[in-house]
């Protein structure tokens, strides 16, 4: 049963961790029950910390005396970007600071007496894992420094530029919690088709375009023995659905997205999402097999391994989820889902890149402005670049991959990132806001995928279900700008 | 003896107790009013574990199912909405069918096969000098037939995934290629995938019931077969005549079992169906829609409702079962 749902397994793969993140950032109105947990301390009334400056090279005024504390979540990145790369940055910075590191790994119970009590808080905290803290209560509590001066503050590898200019332009949004930028969402994901480039060159074979590219291609896989395309439709359905978004969104703009996230009616009726729902389910259809519908993940991934499979959707934790089944002749390589029509307002680089494993520094710690200024030194293309060369993952801050050795899958996905630009398909939070309306997406895209219903019904019904989740939501309904 | 119990004679109980007396053993003491705290003590304990742990969340299920509680807010009583609601369900109607043609088919095919191999094991084989005894290798057999029961489902959940695996590396597809049958979508085609799990759940069953048939066989005197035997009946005129009659009781509890069974299938459909419940809900169960309701959409008021249907199902199945099969109990 462990494996039943990769959402549902307890920290096995990172990417788990970052939609549970996700979820505790973007789930926060009725929180106030648990928010008796997370304060109850005696420390009365706090000090307000006061952040501003206008130097740039110590834009928050942070007194090198105070030493910092620093929390890390012993998981799956480890900790040795931070001992290694950003604390000795910071101490740089300082010199003569004294530096708290703590590697843990089950960061509520170790850190939730801390912040209740209000002793020994630590200033900066990666708070990760299947044992995390609640944000949204953090956040109720008064614990969660705004970050707005951070985004706001001049870079440290170009004042000229706001630090928000740095990164992921979602990125400060995604991190918002109780409407107020709290959170640092470090590490990005990027989704799309992924396969085998040793493979593919071997054949002569190049990443499509288009969809009609698409299908001529899959003529010449399929001669050649191997599926064209495949997904997992026991457990992961979504990553076929996360296709069919994004390509929704290159058809019509990230506002079609924006609109099913808002839940607006006729939302998913909208042309752009039949037209990419029709595209996938010829895709599937005709060039994959039914029997896909009842394998894992995990089962069709490794079939991809073994050079069975061609096309698999999925985001950039595959190689690391992978490694230990991949062998050495495969190449992980990232491609853009293809464009559906001439007339697509996004062009075909356009790339889904989220940003996920969040970071908060603490309020009422004894150093919030020592924390700000290590989260801008973890900004920074130094900082990032360290943290991708020890966790092998990307984080969310822009070039920071210029003359490292990163896998190939890495590798890809930093040239596809630099191909996208500013043509970034946003990431859909219904997924997490309406578990119900997601369920419903999951039954009905296997079944759009496997045959079952055209592209049509298939928004009819997601119509209908969003249409519920409406009802239901009444007055907790969501909103997004962007 | 104590005061009251005198007291108690002295009115005079009746004869029974004076002759019990006299064959030696001490009388029946009636319990006295001093006794009952004694009583009440041994008793209290688990009557006030099972009032809090299981009656006082029965009747607090009924009253969240009357609520819109979602589990951090406080709830709003709403009435009758969630089970109105409930019947508009598509996911929830087409768990009540499932539920249905389980009932049907469970009971029926595990108690089939079950009479059959209890029958070949006690009864089936040649007459031995103390009467008929079970075909050879029996005592082998009872214990093959009850391994599965012993596995647990997420075993056997595993085991079914390959068994039922849609490709030519899956058991039962990997022997229809050698025979050059496509492979078939045991659990992914949504017309089969429901008969695929009920199967798996029968195979998981029949073992049971075939222990307990035999234990009532065990107990039908061997003379009833001997003098079958001797009036010339056939081994089918047996089983129909002598067997399925005495049995009836047993056969009786079985099937109430297999009901139970029928009104959960939780475990075995979590694991093993598609998309949990899928393709297209076709293999839901009502305890998976609780399940999914509650813990996963956080609507713990309308998994509530659900979960007041399914007990109402549960007990009215169990109660027209034992009243359908009432007969007289045959004295032997």
């Amino acid at each position: 049963m462990a494996q039943q749902d990769p959402r549902e397994t307890a920290g096995v793969d990172r990417r788990d961790v970052l939609k549970r993140l996700g979820l505790t950032a973007a789930a926060v109105p009725g929180l106030s029950l648990l928010s008796a947990c997370a304060t109850g301390g005696g420390e009365g009334e706090t000090k307000e910390n006061d952040v501003s400056g206008e130097d740039a090279k110590n834009p928050f005024g942070v007194d090198g005396s105070k030493p910092l504390s620093v929390v890390i979540f012993k998981g799956g990145l480890g900790d040795d970007y931070a001992t290694q790369v950003h604390e000795p940055m910071y101490a740089k910075a300082f010199t003569g600071v004294k530096i708290n590191h703590e590697g843990i790994v089950e960061i509520n119970k170790t850190l939730q007496p801390r912040f209740s009590s209000g002793s020994n808080i630590p200033d900066v905290v990666a708070n990760a894992g299947s044992d995390l803290m609640d944000t949204g209560a953090l956040a109720e509590a008064g614990h969660l420094q705004d970050l707005t001066a951070l985004w706001d503050a001049p870079s440290l590898d170009d004042p000229k530029k706001k630090v928000r200019e740095v990164v992921l332009a979602s990125a400060p949004s995604t991190g918002e919690v109780l409407g107020k930028p709290l959170l640092l969402p470090y590490v990005s994901s990027t989704y799309g088709l992924w396969y085998d480039s040793e493979l593919f060159a071997a054949n002569g074979w190049t990443a499509p375009k288009t969809f009609e590219e698409f299908k001529t291609l899959a003529e010449q896989i399929k001669a050649k023995g191997i599926t064209p395309f495949a997904y997992a439709g026991k457990n992961a359905s979504y990553y076929a659905y996360w296709m069919i978004l994004i390509s929704a969104a290159k058809v019509g703009g990230n506002e079609v997205l924006v609109n099913i996230d808002n839940l607006e009616d006729g939302a998913w009726q909208h042309d752009a999402v039949k037209q990419a729902a029709a595209a996938w389910a010829e895709i599937n259809t005709k060039y994959s097999d039914k029997s896909f519908e009842g394998l894992i993940h995990t089962e069709v991934q490794t079939e991809q391994n073994k050079g069975k499979i061609a096309f698999y959707p999925s985001g950039s934790w595959l190689e690391n989820e992978q490694a230990k089944s991949t062998p050495a002749s495969f190449k992980y390589a990232i491609a853009p889902t293809p464009s559906v029509t001439a007339a697509d307002k996004m062009p075909y680089e356009a790339l889904r890149v989220a940003a996920g494993e969040y970071y908060f520094v603490s309020a009422k710690g004894t150093n919030p402005q020592g924390g700000l200024e290590y989260f801008r030194i973890m900004l920074s293309k130094e900082g990032a670049k360290g943290f991708t060369e020890k966790s092998g993952s990307l984080t969310i801050v822009k070039d920071a991959t210029d003359g490292l050795s990163m896998s190939p899958g890495l590798t890809s996905v930093a040239a596809a990132q630099k191909a996208a630009g500013d043509n970034v398909v946003t990431n859909s939070l219904f997924e997490n806001w309406y578990k119900e309306l997601e369920t419903e997406l999951r039954r009905q895209t296997n079944n759009l995928m496997f045959g079952r219903i055209d592209a049509q019904k298939f928004c009819d019904e997601m119509q209908k279900a969003a249409d519920k989740a409406k009802k239901d939501a009444g007055d907790d309904i969501q909103k997004r700008t962007v | 003896m104590r005061q009251g119990d005198t007291i108690k004679i002295n009115k005079g109980p009746g004869p029974v107790r004076k002759s019990r007396t006299s064959e030696g053993r001490p009388p029946r003491r009636r319990r006295g009013r001093n006794e009952y705290p004694f009583v009440i003590g041994f008793l209290a304990a688990p009557v006030l574990l099972y009032a809090v742990f299981v009656i006082g969340p029965y009747l607090q299920a009924f009253q969240i199912a009357l609520t819109d509680w979602r589990g951090l807010k406080a709830p709003n009583y709403i009435g009758l909405e969630n089970f109105t609601e409930l019947f508009e369900d598509d996911a929830f109607k087409s768990a009540l069918w499932h539920h249905l043609w389980i009932l049907i088919a469970l009971p029926l095919a595990t108690v089939a096969i079950a009479l059959f191999f209890a029958f070949l094991l006690n009864v089936g084989g040649k007459a031995k000098s103390g009467g008929p005894g079970g075909v050879r290798g029996s005592s082998f057999y009872k214990v093959v037939f009850f391994l599965p029961q012993v596995l647990a489902v997420a075993i056997v959940g595993v085991l079914f995934q390959s068994i039922y695996r849609p490709t030519s590396s899956g058991m039962i597809n990997g022997l229809l290629d050698r025979v050059g049958i496509a492979p078939v979508q045991w659990l992914n085609d949504p017309d089969i995938a429901l008969w695929s799990i009920i199967a798996v759940v029968v195979w998981q069953s029949v073992g049971f019931y075939v222990v307990l048939f035999s234990a009532g066989m065990a107990s039908i005197p061997k003379e009833l077969f001997e003098a079958a035997a001797l009036d010339g009946a056939s081994r089918f005129t047996v089983f129909f005549r002598v067997t399925l009659p005495l049995l009836w009781d047993t056969l009786q509890v079985g099937w109430v079992y297999l009901g139970i069974i029928a009104f959960d299938m939780f475990a075995i459909v979590q694991v093993l169906s598609v998309d949990r419940g899928g393709p297209d809900n076709s293999t839901t169960v009502v305890a998976l829609e609780i399940y999914r309701n509650a813990f996963t959409y956080s609507e713990y008021g309308y998994a509530s409702a659900m979960g007041v249907v399914l007990f109402f199902m549960t007990i009215t199945f169990a109660a027209l079962t034992l009243r359908v099969t009432r007969r007289e109990r045959i004295e032997f």
